[in-house]
Parts: structure tokens; C-alpha cells; sequence
């Protein structure tokens, strides 16, 4: 921590009985692969408000910025008219290209650097997109910041911007070398009795977490802290060290608490060196709120996509020949993409694989990550298909997916490490009352509600990382756990107390855990569903060496004061490095150079994913058209659950965030500016609590000892990938209508 | 947002000699009730009023009724009239109008007076930039050609299709309502509520026929016993919290299944609230039916014009229109006052 010691009141096992009344924490309850249903750690920190978000930190007599955003789509800078604003009292500066603050750019985070662009704000006059930050107003008040930037005038040389797939003035890429083909597709589709050929489109999406984006920059002399929602400090510090010209261990860079990542603060923002730069020439902390509306753009977003998918299959269902082609839109100068089809084609066997992706490059902000990257868009793609070739074969949807269930991996003929798709839809029907499915379309009618069932695979590759860890044990049984890692809301400062407790033999009670600070033992992103398999497979390193050196014994009943006793000190420590098999044996050294190393999903020898089975109902009105979720059951099987509570409020959020991707979630460009018109939360709509009356998910129980230490998979994504075309799919069999462009709306319902 | 005055006057008539004309594009002075709108739009720099005068020591709070008539005074809050029981037992529609609209934070703050002058969310409008005839008049309208999935089929003019986005006001015109309203130097003076709104023509920027410092004080109207058989149906793409696609809000005065006298508001599909006489004058005699509520929803569009995106809310309307007129004939109102259900459960199933 930078400048406080947290303690947890930790409240571990009061609410297990309310717990176990949940039918699927009792499921998970009987599994020896499940950790106990504690509550959160830094819950009540949370609901009492001391839980200090990057936002939150006071300090000394700080000044106040506010960015400008340009508000055309694409042109140049020919002038400032700053006569007005600089009239406002308390204002300090105005920053812009005209003026440019003293930093620099760091590489692209997508090419192997931090930085959220390839390119730097206020290097030149140029405007390459609507909401671009083009100025910097800092102010000795929040309101006169932001007084002083409406007044300012900025004019530009416009031109006509290609903002979307349809402009004119896009241009493709295509990307070979991110294709894989197996077998002869042409002849195997061709031969194909049964098939498909449909094309799909997903939207536009913008993470919109409830905590805003915010920076604040704090130098005391040389030393740099900056408190930004992050998730990966480490990343974050050592890109600003390139980008302010400094050397990185004069950067400290805090978060202990993110208010919802989403992936959108995964890469350093552009203004962060900004705020610190403006900081350092005016010689006083600043701080920076980014509004809702310039949240839309000056941070990155979930592109839009087309996708084609080619389906071929025999007359017994049997997968012959798939295809899954992807466009996806990326900024001018970044090539950013997810290609997904690397995950879909490893769901189902089959002879012949092709996939192929382009990139189409447009007058927009460069896009980044986003739960579940990849899969999210994709397997709306892919499972709205199987759903299409289902009612061609007249097969059952779970029937067929069972059918082309495999347990080698279709594209590289190497096993999975595990792989419980088939008890993910058992147990999911069973939970759903999939038995009463009729397929025929409308058959679930009542009234004037049109009713329909539909499912879908979820998956995520399970993915892991170096990552480095320190412990510290005590002759009181206190321990403390020290890693730069995160807690973007999903639950790891509980897990990760969980498995120190399990190590060591400690309660819970008696271990803190420190998070999210860039002087912590650098740890993982927050990302890729990565943190809890590579913390926990750091943390049993560290603690297995520290239980031989007091020659403690894992699960035994230890006496911890007789072996410090015999041990000769008050404390022992232990720092420990893993790297996951697979990674380059210098990955932990380089994690101290901010550089991330991913491996996992497919591999050499093995292929790691997680298994989901969605299953929805869907309600429509036929006179308002409403299209609702009033039921929804998730059963995944992923690894080594840490914590049932934790992981069951993982999925269903994942769930929940599904259905915003499926019928509400597009941001709204206007092809003439490039602007987004709902850039803010009462028109770019994510559900409610009305929205999401009966959520279940089932925590499937599944042992893989080979995919880590920890045994864990990882669940932070998999929960949203496969919902909306599990919707799709039951609109369909609700209305008859197959619709491939998400989000559905009421008027994709409606015959005029 | 601009620094501005802020005084609290302890009187209407103090209030409104003390505001500062508002002026056509909203650069005058503003009254302040609960600010849902007006501090929203401040802080984008939409509206930049020199002075704010806050109605919060002016009274004009209560819901009273005497000898059939109900008045409401203009500082009510959403909250309060939706679970008050004149309007849950005896006029569901206006409370499931304000039941179905915003938030609960939003309603508890939010006041009828400011509602029924809620502005538009046309995101043409709000963004400060784009032209906008409403905003910056003679600029041209940026929404027709734009984004426009939300905004108005029925009102339009080639200058403006920015919808009027509040409920309340689409409930309110079935009862032929008062409004009441006072200014500097004036009296009282009374408007009926359907001549409040003005459509927007060539003159976008004009929203109401009140002057630059007219402060409503309240509404009145009759509440006829037929007003129990009323409803409010609002069409929106999430369940709550979310501004209306289509809404209809209908009271039927029944003879068994024949309609002795309909009224009919629509929101959401309009630049102002709208009373669909035509398909009220339809109904009249008619028998209650599937088809006959599905016509007069067609003939309440009628004169629509719909736009690159929001054509699907004049199908979505004349739906919308159907669903509420055979949820409201199809209320059971005999026990109403012992239920205080009102129409909110009230469905059409049956009378498919």
C-alpha cells in the first residue's frame, strides 16, 4: 500500500447457512474441488465506503483538470480561440498540441507495450477521431476546470470521417497469418448433405463501469505516485516511465480498489502522462475525473464484427466442414483484433476447418480489451449456427452439441487437459427442465406472451501467467500476502486469502492480503481469466517453502509456536516466482519490465479451456414486442473452484452482461461525424435488476491436474460467452424469426 | 457550469418577479424544482441560465379533492402522486405513468410542476455541437439523417422530430386537465393542459405557450368514476428505467363491451403529449375487440412519419395503443377500491 496498511474485518462463515441454501453453493458444498462460500473480505470495507478507490486518495492542495475532446471525426486543429476561458477565474493552463506538455508515447499495449494507442495526444494538430482528447484545462476548481473547457474554442479543418464497416473510406486488412485450415474445406462443405451459410453482426460495446475513470499525479520531488483505476499497475508504471522520460523506480502507481475493469482499464491511458506531466509544469498535484460521455472515447471499446459461418454437417449430425470468417473494425493507425474463430473451431470436431480474418481500419478510438475479448462476439457467430444447422437436421440443440463433443483438440489433434462440455449441459438441462423442450416454433406460447428456449457452448481458454509473490509469516499465525495483482470486483482479495489460509493452516481471519500497488512483487493483469490459477500457483510455491523451513505439514495440525520456536526468529518471508510450463524461462524477470506473457488455451501438447452450457428463456410480447430473460441457467466446469460465493457471483454477472450484449448493448455512431449520439448511461442501456429475475449457475464440479498447480481455470469471462446466442437462438424458437445482428430489438419483431 | 445565481424566493409571487426572463433559447433565468432536467442540462452547457430561482419554499405541495375535482400542486413529487390514492384507486393511468418512469431517486426528487417541461433526450439536442434547431435556432436539425431510433413520428416538422420523453404528461391529457399557472405582474392564469405544449413548426426552441417568467403552480381536473378503467402500457427495451419506444395511456367508459367513450395519450412517439382523438372518436360505440383496438391504434398513426430509425414505432405504436385499450376493458374495477390494484396487473389475455 502507498501510504496506509488495510486490515479486513473478515466475516468468514456467519452467512454459510444462508449460503447453503442456494442449490448450487450446496451442489459445490459437496465437492472437495470447491472452496468455501466465505464472503467477501473487502465487503464490508466496500458497503461502509472506506474501500478507497484511485479517485478517492486525497492530496495536498491539488489543482483540477478536465479534457477537451475534439467534435469532429476527423481533420486538424487550425486554431484555439482561448480568450474566453482564459478569462475564468482559478484557471491555471491550457494544454494542447499548441502548447505540448513535456512527455513522450510509449508502444502500442497490442505490440507488446502498455499504451492504449500507438500514438500520442497533442503530438501533432491532427484529429483522428470524434472524442479524441485535443486539450487539457486544469483549474484551481472541478468546476472551473470544466467551465474554462466549455468556453474554449477550438476550430477545425474537417473532413468527412469513415467511422463504420459501411464508409466508404475504410480500409481492409487481411490477416493471413492469423488463418488456420484443416483439411479441404471447399470439398468437405461442398459434400456436406447439410448446411449452412449464414452471416452475423455484433455491435459496438463500451465497458461503462460504475467507477469513472479518473487519474490523479502526486510528485514529491522526484518520485512520481499516481493513483489511476488499473488493471495492471505494473504495466501502467513502467509505461509511464517511458512515456515521462523517467526512470520507472520513481513511479509508484496505485489502485487498490477498480469500481468494475471489464478489461476498459487494462491499457495505460493516454491522458495519464498528461495529468503527470501538466502536474510536474505546474509544480502541484493534479487530479483528473474523465466524464461518463468522454469515458465513450478517450478509452477503448469492444469493435463491432461481421462474421460468416459455413456449417456442414452429415445427415446423423455429425460436423463435417466448418468455416468461421471474421471482419472486425479497428482504429486507422492501431491493428487491434481478437479473433475469435481461434476459439470456436475448437469446440466441435470436425474434418475440415478454415478461418480467416480481416481487419478493417476506420476513422474511430483504437479498440481493446473486453470480457472475453474474443469469444464474447464470436461465439455469437458460431453457436447462433449450430442452433441454424440444429433445425436443419431436426436434432435437438444439446443433442447435436453433445454429438460433436470431442476430447482432442480439432484443429491440432492434442488432448484437453479437461473437457466436461457433456456434464455442463446434463446438469444445466436437468437445472433448466430442458426435458420439456418442444422444438416446435411457438410451442411454449401462452397467452400474448411468445415464449422460447434456447442454449449455446460457453467457453474460455484457460490462460495463466508469470507472476511473483511475497509472504510473510508470523510466530502470531499472521500472514500477509504482497503482490501487485488486482481486484477489479471479482473476489481476489478473498480467494487469494483463502489459499494462503489453506497453505499455511492459518484461518482466514489471520491473513491480509496487498493488491494493486506497482512496488508489490509485480503480479498478473487482471485479465484473460488469468489472476487466481497464476496467484494461487505463486502462493503455494512461497508457502511450501516456508512450511519446510518451519517444517510445517500441509494440512496437518501444526504448532505453529513450537516451530518458530525451533525455528530461532519472530517471522520468516518468502518471495516466489512461477512460470507457467510453456512460458520463456526468463517470463518472471521480464514481468519486472511491465511485460505481460500469456500462455495457455492452445498449446504444443495440450489444448486448456473451460466449458460452459447456457440455457435460456425468453419472453416477447406480441403487442409491445418487449423482449425479456425472465429465466436464465449457467453450469460451468472450470478446474479448482476457490470460493463457491465468489465464483457463483462471477458467472452471473457474466450472464447478466450477456444479456445487455444480446438486446440492449450498441453505441450509436453517426456515420457522418463518427460520433457516438448515446454516449452516456440512460441511452447506452445495460439491464437492470427488472431485468434479470431468475439467474442461476451451477458450479459443475471437474478435477485438472494438469493444467496448473492450482488446478484453476479460471472463471472471470466465461460467463458471458454463449448467452446471446442462447437468446437468439430461443427468439427463434419463440417467434420463428432467426435474427444474426446483435443487440435484438423490439423492432426486429415487428412485421409493418 | 456557468457560475450562476441562486436565489430562493419565499413566495409565487416573489418568484416570479424575481426570475429572469428565460428568453427563447433558455439563456434567460430558470426556476429550479427537483433539477433532473435543468441541472443535467446545465452541466452539459445546454442551457446556461444567469440565475436559478428555487420553487422550494413556495409550497404548492399537497394532492387534495373536493367535490370531484383533484388538484395537484406543482411541487409534488413523482413519488408522491404515484402511491397517492385518488390516483392508484381512482386514475390508474397517471399512477402507472410515474410508477413506470426514471428511477426512484429521480422520482423522489423529480416534481409534476418540472415534469410535464421535462426537455427532449434527442442526443442531438444534449451534445452542445451538432445543429440543432431546438438549441441554436435557424442551425438545422442534425437528427433527421442521424441517429434516431428514439425520437418522434408524429408531430414532426422538417426543423425538429425530438420526442417529448416524459409519461406523466401522455396520462394527464386524457382528463382535460387545467393548468395552472401565474407570472410577474398577472394574476392567476388557467391553461387547458392540451394547449400547453406547442408543436414544433418553424420554431423548434418554443416548447410551451408559457411567458419567460410564467410559474405553474398546479393542475386541476374532474376525475370521472370511468377513470378507475384506466391504463398506462409503456414499450421500452428494458423492463425498468428506460425512456418509453411507444406508450399509450387509455380510460374507457363501458357499457358492458361497448365503449361509451374512449380517451387515448400516447409518449414516447411524439414532439409533445398527444391526445389521439381521432382513434377516441373511432372508438366510441365500438364493441371492445382485438381488431377494433388494433384499428383505432392504426388510426392514432395516421399522419405518422417515420425516419431511418424510428419508422418501427408507428407499428410498435398502433400495437401499443391495442395492448392498453383491452388492458384496460379488461380490468375488473368493481372491487378496485377495496383492491388499490389499479390497472398495473391488469392484462389483455382473454380477449386475444
Amino acid at each position: 500500500m502507498a501510504d496506509e496498511t488495510m486490515t479486513f474485518d473478515q466475516t468468514p462463515t456467519q452467512d454459510v447457512e444462508t449460503q447453503n441454501k442456494v442449490a448450487s453453493a450446496e451442489r459445490a458444498a459437496e465437492n472437495a474441488n470447491v472452496g468455501a462460500a466465505i464472503s467477501r473480505v473487502d465487503g464490508p470495507l466496500k458497503v461502509t465506503g472506506q474501500a478507497r478507490y484511485a479517485a478517492d486518495f486525497s492530496v495536498p492542495n491539488p489543482l483540477y483538470a478536465h479534457l477537451v475532446i475534439s467534435t469532429v471525426g476527423k481533420g486538424r486543429i487550425t486554431g484555439i480561440d482561448d480568450g474566453a476561458a482564459r478569462r475564468v477565474k482559478g484557471l491555471r493552463e491550457i494544454y494542447s498540441h499548441a502548447n505540448k506538455l513535456d512527455n513522450g508515447s510509449a508502444p502500442f499495449f497490442a505490440a507488446g507495450g502498455q499504451a492504449q494507442q500507438s500514438w500520442e495526444p497533442f503530438a501533432e494538430p491532427d484529429v483522428r477521431f470524434y472524442g479524441e482528447t485535443v486539450g487539457l484545462v486544469v483549474a484551481e476548481t472541478i468546476l472551473g476546470a470544466r467551465e474554462a473547457a466549455a468556453e474554449l474554442v477550438f476550430e477545425y479543418e474537417s473532413q468527412d470521417p469513415a467511422a463504420v464497416f459501411s464508409a466508404s473510406g475504410v480500409e481492409r486488412q487481411e490477416m493471413p497469418d492469423k488463418s488456420t485450415t484443416k483439411g479441404d474445406f471447399d470439398s468437405a462443405f461442398e459434400a456436406a448433405p447439410v448446411k449452412i451459410d449464414s452471416d452475423y453482426e455484433t455491435a459496438p460495446n463500451v465497458h461503462n463501469a460504475m467507477e469513472l475513470f479518473a487519474t490523479t499525479a502526486h510528485w514529491v520531488g522526484d518520485k512520481l505516485t499516481v493513483y489511476v483505476p488499473s488493471q495492471w499497475v505494473k504495466g501502467f508504471q513502467v509505461g509511464l516511465a517511458e512515456e515521462l522520460g523517467i526512470d520507472e523506480a520513481n513511479i509508484e502507481v496505485v489502485c487498490p480498489f477498480v469500481g468494475g475493469g471489464f478489461g476498459g482499464k487494462g491499457s495505460l491511458f493516454t491522458w495519464v502522462s498528461l495529468i503527470a506531466a501538466a502536474s510536474r509544469d505546474l509544480g502541484r498535484p493534479v487530479k483528473l475525473y474523465v466524464t461518463r460521455e468522454q469515458g465513450f472515447t478517450t478509452a477503448s471499446f469492444r469493435a463491432e464484427t461481421r462474421q460468416s459461418v459455413r456449417l456442414g454437417a452429415a445427415q446423423d449430425g455429425v460436423f463435417q466442414a466448418l468455416e468461421h470468417t471474421g471482419e472486425e473494425l479497428t482504429s486507422r493507425a492501431d491493428n487491434y483484433f481478437v479473433n475469435g474463430q481461434d476459439a470456436t473451431i475448437r469446440m466441435y470436431q470436425a474434418d475440415a476447418i478454415r478461418t480467416k480474418l480481416t481487419t478493417v481500419h476506420a476513422d474511430r478510438q483504437t479498440p481493446g480489451f473486453m470480457r472475453a475479448p474474443a469469444e464474447t462476439p464470436y461465439f455469437f457467430g458460431l453457436e447462433s449456427a449450430v442452433d441454424e444447422i440444429a433445425r436443419e437436421l431436426d436434432m435437438d440443440p444439446v443433442e447435436l452439441r453433445i454429438k460433436n463433443d470431442t476430447m482432442v483438440d480439432p484443429v491440432d489433434g492434442v488432448p484437453y487437459t479437461s473437457r466436461s462440455l457433456k456434464e455442463c449441459f446434463r446438469q444445466g438441462a436437468e437445472a433448466f427442465g430442458w426435458s420439456d423442450y418442444t422444438p416446435e416454433i411457438g410451442s411454449k406460447n401462452e397467452g400474448e406472451w411468445l415464449i422460447g428456449w434456447g442454449v449455446a457452448t460457453s467457453t474460455y481458454p484457460t490462460q495463466m501467467s508469470p507472476c511473483t509473490v511475497r509472504i510473510h509469516l508470523d510466530v502470531s499465525g499472521e500472514a500477509r500476502l504482497q503482490v501487485a495483482s488486482h481486484d477489479v470486483g471479482t473476489g481476489a482479495y478473498t480467494v487469494l486469502t483463502q489459499a494462503v489460509a489453506d497453505e499455511l493452516g492459518i484461518p482466514v481471519e489471520k491473513v491480509r492480503v496487498e493488491l494493486g500497488d506497482s512496488r508489490l512483487p509485480p503480479g498478473t493483469i487482471a485479465g484473460g481469466s488469468i489472476s487466481t490459477a497464476s496467484n494461487v500457483s505463486a502462493i503455494m510455491i512461497a508457502c511450501e517453502r516456508i512450511r519446510q523451513r518451519l517444517g510445517l505439514e500441509r494440512g496437518g495440525d501444526n504448532d505453529l509456536a513450537a516451530a518458530f520456536e525451533n525455528f530461532g526468529q519472530g517471522g520468516i518471508e518468502e518471495y516466489a516466482e512461477w512460470n507457467p510450463p510453456g512460458a520463456k524461462k526468463n517470463a518472471p524477470k521480464t514481468l519486472y519490465n511491465g511485460k505481460v506473457t500469456i500462455v495457455g488455451g492452445p498449446e504444443e501438447s495440450y489444448t486448456a479451456f473451460a466449458f460452459g452450457a447456457i440455457f435460456s428463456e425468453v419472453r416477447i410480447n406480441r403487442f409491445t414486442h418487449e423482449i425479456r430473460v425472465p429465466r436464465m441457467t449457467g453450469a460451468f466446469a472450470a478446474g479448482r473452484i476457490m470460493n463457491a460465493k465468489t465464483a457463483k457471483s462471477q458467472y452471473l454477472g457474466g450472464m447478466v452482461w450477456g444479456i445487455g450484449h444480446a438486446l440492449l448493448e450498441a453505441a450509436e455512431v453517426d456515420p457522418r461525424t463518427g460520433a457516438y449520439m448515446n454516449d452516456n448511461i440512460s441511452e447506452y442501456l445495460v439491464p437492470v435488476n427488472a431485468d434479470v429475475p431468475n439467474m442461476d449457475a451451477i458450479i459443475v464440479p471437474e478435477v485438472d491436474d494438469k493444467v496448473n498447480p492450482a488446478g484453476v481455470k479460471g472463471i472471470g469471462e466465461i460467463g458471458i460467452v454463449g448467452v446471446a446466442a442462447s437468446i437468439a437462438n430461443a427468439v427463434h424458437h419463440a417467434t420463428g424469426t432467426r435474427l444474426r445482428r446483435i443487440p435484438i430489438r423490439p423492432e426486429d419483431l415487428i412485421q409493418a | 457550469m456557468k457560475p450562476f445565481r441562486y436565489q430562493a424566493p419565499g413566495s409565487v409571487d416573489a418568484a416570479v418577479e424575481a426570475v429572469d426572463p428565460m428568453g427563447i433559447a433558455g439563456q434567460g433565468g430558470a426556476f429550479l424544482a427537483g433539477g433532473t432536467t435543468l441541472i443535467d442540462l446545465m452541466k452539459l452547457h445546454v442551457v446556461t441560465p444567469p440565475s436559478v430561482t428555487d420553487v422550494k419554499n413556495l409550497g404548492l405541495d399537497t394532492i387534495e379533492e373536493s367535490g370531484g375535482e383533484v388538484r395537484i400542486g406543482a411541487r409534488v413529487t413523482m413519488a408522491e402522486a404515484a402511491e397517492h390514492p385518488i390516483f392508484v384507486e381512482r386514475a390508474p393511468a397517471l399512477s402507472d405513468a410515474l410508477w413506470k418512469a426514471a428511477s426512484p431517486q429521480l422520482r423522489n426528487v423529480a416534481t409534476l410542476g418540472g415534469n410535464v417541461l421535462q426537455r427532449t433526450r434527442c442526443p442531438y439536442f444534449r451534445d452542445n455541437v451538432s445543429p440543432c434547431n431546438k438549441r441554436d435556432p435557424g442551425s438545422g436539425c442534425a437528427a433527421i439523417g442521424g441517429i434516431n431510433r428514439l425520437l418522434a413520428v408524429l408531430g414532426t416538422s422538417e426543423n425538429c422530430i425530438a420526442t417529448y420523453a416524459g409519461d406523466f404528461a401522455n396520462a394527464l391529457i386524457l382528463f382535460d386537465a387545467t393548468v395552472e399557472t401565474q407570472r410577474a405582474g398577472e394574476g392567476p392564469r388557467q391553461i387547458p393542459f392540451d394547449d400547453l405544449h406547442v408543436l414544433p413548426e418553424d420554431h423548434p426552441e418554443r416548447e410551451t405557450m408559457l411567458g419567460d417568467d410564467e410559474l405553474i403552480t398546479g393542475y386541476r381536473f374532474d376525475l370521472p368514476d370511468w377513470a378507475r378503467r384506466s391504463v398506462y402500457v409503456k414499450a421500452r427495451d428494458r423492463e425498468s428505467y428506460a425512456f418509453a419506444l411507444a406508450s399509450a395511456a387509455v380510460a374507457l367508459d363501458l357499457d358492458g363491451d361497448t365503449i361509451r367513450e374512449a380517451r387515448v395519450g400516447l409518449g414516447g412517439v411524439a414532439t409533445v403529449p398527444w391526445r389521439a382523438r381521432e382513434a377516441e372518436d373511432f372508438l366510441q360505440g365500438k364493441t371492445v375487440s382485438e381488431d377494433t383496438a388494433l384499428e383505432a391504434g392504426r388510426i392514432a398513426f395516421e399522419g405518422a412519419k417515420g425516419y431511418e430509425h424510428n419508422a418501427f414505432k408507428i407499428p410498435l405504436g398502433r400495437q401499443v395503443v391495442a395492448k392498453a385499450i383491452l388492458d384496460a376493458a379488461g380490468m375488473d374495477i368493481s372491487g378496485a377500491s377495496d383492491s388499490g390494484a389499479g390497472g398495473t396487473s391488469a392484462t389483455s389475455e382473454g380477449a386475444n
